[in-house]
């Protein structure tokens, strides 16, 4: 049918990278569209759908009215109908909102049908902390999502994630959540084209053999840089990247800890019952006399995220806390 | 001058084979849930359980105007619909009962009736959770260039809720071909509609939004469906959504649960009085159109489809507990 592009190296942002992702949908599929608060006149909150209006119209890039349930209830019913709607929640706080859509509905409809409704839609919405926006703006509730049988959470955090995750998505017939993590739409990175991901797997970032880190979205960059930091000191940690938070890719994460004897997770969540708690029984009930060390974890301290840049740093996970975390845990 | 409501409803009135036929299916959402609610006291059925008798010209005069490709979706009060649409009464009877033969498999029940291939989404149990789904699959088929409408049950219950508000926006603001209906049965559960509602006359809030409304006299199947297919029309013209207010009454409690304390039984007995099935008996016997053998026959075919889908449910089987995880996700054909 199409042609194979060649491949083709390209610097982008993660931004740019979502950006192009929904465009290559828009793009591949009459059936895609794109509908949220503000993608379209605005070009985005996080300004990832920036021109898309002028290029493809009002017809497929949709400005909604601030009504986060309704506007996903309608890209729900749609998908129920024969299109491929993207639902743009600005952020997660605001998904909150949608809860009711997202849980009772889409999550629900297959299971509770037999089989007979799918619905093939893909929630994209901004998650985490990082650009001082305070309580109701940054925090990492992915893993409340995750908690929710019948829907897939996707959290991509590299430029090449975030260009290839949408499609696989779309093409899913189930409801699938993409967070893209909000600090780092600025980041760059060097991607080769056309990329081919697969948002069934974890995937090992950096190998090694004395510790796992297991990790996902913007701590996976804090989690890279304190791998080098322990290279250099003689420690050398596998670094996983959960890359779909559910269904959780047990094989991979089980083989990893398997191998390097020790786990710690590294999650922007907060701790108590959330993805931290979960990766850690999983580890302890399946693999539990393979393991040299308790299993660590570091997350965002138990508190509503704080404005102040001195105070959301401290709440948040970081490279050096994963650096001295690890020398405690090998040593 | 006439409206078109009053042309469409004089010419209903005088076809006798399609009154006939008005009857018998309401007579049959009656008989049935007659027999539900029977079944529930005889623990065969269990769950949540809400029954429509009183409300049934409402579902039968809709139904009326509308295509096989048009789409319903309603609420967990939905027997009386779905039978109306042509969802089958042994699977929907299988369904209450819980097995694997009902409509959703048996693990929706009385509150999540879904048939897809009679384009009936619901049976759903979220009060107002379901309108914006209807709205979305009214998007969907302008966005496809089909001319479907779809049909939108709702309670008046229902209307405080932000997402109806947010719907009447959207589907304005988009012009979908959507029909909403809401049955507005004078009671949310156990509060009264002069408590629940600011201004409880519901037809008069969606022309805020655009949307043109009508009450209509939900114990008159004639009227009902003279104006919904007034309403419809106006849908498949291409002029944006539309709105009917159907005045009804539910004759049984909220659900199997309600001891039903919170409202006089006068209003009850007087609602009986202007019931849709002795009103449409009684215009067809002035006309002479109904003989007490037609209605001998009615009642006889009635009785054998609610016992044919009694029979089914009976035979029916129980999904096998190794099932119990399918379907969480998609079983993805090989291609």
């Amino acid at each position: 049918m199409t042609t194979a592009a060649a491949p083709e190296t390209v610097k982008w942002t993660y931004r740019e990278a979502c950006k192009q992702a929904i465009r290559d949908a828009l793009n591949r599929d009459p059936k895609v569209f794109l509908m949220g608060a503000d993608v379209g006149a605005y070009g985005g909150c996080f300004a990832v759908t920036k021109g898309l209006l002028q290029e493809y119209g009002r017809e497929r890039i949709r400005d909604c009215p601030l009504c986060e349930s309704t506007y996903t209830g309608i890209a729900l019913g749609a998908a129920m109908n024969g299109m491929r709607p993207i639902c743009e929640v600005m952020t997660v706080n605001f998904s909150l909102l949608a809860l009711d859509q997202i849980m009772n509905n889409a999550a629900t409809l297959l299971h509770m049908t037999g089989g007979m409704l799918n619905v093939p839609i893909v929630i994209r919405m901004a998650t985490g902390a990082g650009r001082q926006l305070a309580a109701q703006h940054a925090h990492a509730l992915e893993g409340w999502y995750a908690h929710i049988p019948g829907i897939k959470v996707l959290t991509p955090g590299t430029v090449e994630d975030a260009r290839g995750m949408l499609w696989p998505a779309l093409e899913d017939p189930d409801p699938v959540i993409i967070f893209e993590h909000q600090i780092m739409y600025n980041f760059e990175e060097t991607i080769t084209l056309p990329v081919n991901v697969d948002i069934d797997h974890a995937k090992v970032r950096r190998p090694g053999r004395d510790v796992t880190i297991l990790t996902y979205g913007a701590s996976l960059p804090k989690s890279m840089e304190a791998s080098n930091t322990l290279a250099a000191e003689g420690i050398e940690a596998e670094v996983v990247d959960l890359r779909t938070l559910r269904p959780l890719d047990n094989e991979t994460i089980l083989n990893s800890v398997g191998k390097t004897h020790r786990a710690l997770v590294v999650d922007e969540g907060w701790r108590s019952v959330g993805i931290s708690a979960e990766l850690s029984a999983r580890i302890t009930e399946n693999i539990f006399y393979e393991l040299d060390a308790p299993v660590g974890r570091i997350c965002s301290a138990e508190v509503p995220m704080p404005y102040s840049r001195h105070m959301e740093q401290a709440a948040l996970p970081q490279a050096a806390t994963i650096v001295e975390t690890v020398k405690g845990m090998v040593h | 001058m006439k409206t078109k409501t009053a042309e469409v409803k004089e010419a209903v009135k005088e076809d006798r084979e399609h009154l006939l036929e008005l009857l018998r299916q309401m007579i049959l959402i009656r008989r049935y849930e007659e027999k539900c609610s029977e079944l529930y006291q005889a623990t065969k059925i269990r769950g949540f359980m809400h029954l429509y008798i009183g409300e049934e010209a409402s579902a039968v005069g809709v139904m009326q105007a509308l295509t096989p490709e048009d789409s319903v979706v309603a609420t967990y009060r939905e027997h009386g619909q779905a039978l109306a649409r042509g969802v089958d009464g042994g699977e929907m009877m299988a369904e209450m009962y819980g097995k694997v033969e009902g409509s959703c498999r048996g693990r929706g029940g009385s509150m999540h009736i879904f048939d897809a291939k009679n384009r009936f989404f619901g049976g759903n149990a979220i009060v107002a959770g379901h309108l914006p789904l209807a709205v979305g699959i009214a998007l969907a088929d302008k966005m496809q260039n089909k001319p479907n409408v779809t049909a939108l049950f709702f309670g008046e219950g229902a209307t405080p809720e932000g997402e109806f508000h947010e719907s009447l926006n959207m589907s304005a603001l988009w012009q979908v071909p959507l029909l909403f209906i809401c049955e507005n049965n004078l009671w949310c559960m156990g509060t009264s509609i002069k408590y629940h509602s600011s201004n409880p006359e519901i037809y008069k809030k969606p022309p805020t939004y655009g949307i043109p409304s009508e009450r209509v006299d939900g114990m008159d199947v004639l009227a009902v469906e003279a104006a919904t297919k007034k309403a419809v029309q106006h849908i498949r013209d291409g002029n944006g959504p539309y709105f009917l207010e159907i005045m009804t009454y539910r004759y049984r409690p909220h659900s199997m649960f309600d001891a039903d304390t919170y409202r006089p039984k006068e209003e009850v007995e007087a609602w009986k009085q202007k019931d849709c099935i002795q009103r449409l008996q009684g215009y067809m016997g002035q006309k002479g159109w109904l003989s007490d053998q037609d209605l001998d026959a009615i009642e006889k075919n009635v009785a054998a489809e609610v016992q044919r889908a009694v029979d089914f449910a009976e035979a029916g089987t129980w999904e096998p507990v190794e099932d119990l995880t399918r379907f969480i996700y998609s079983e993805r054909r090989e291609s």
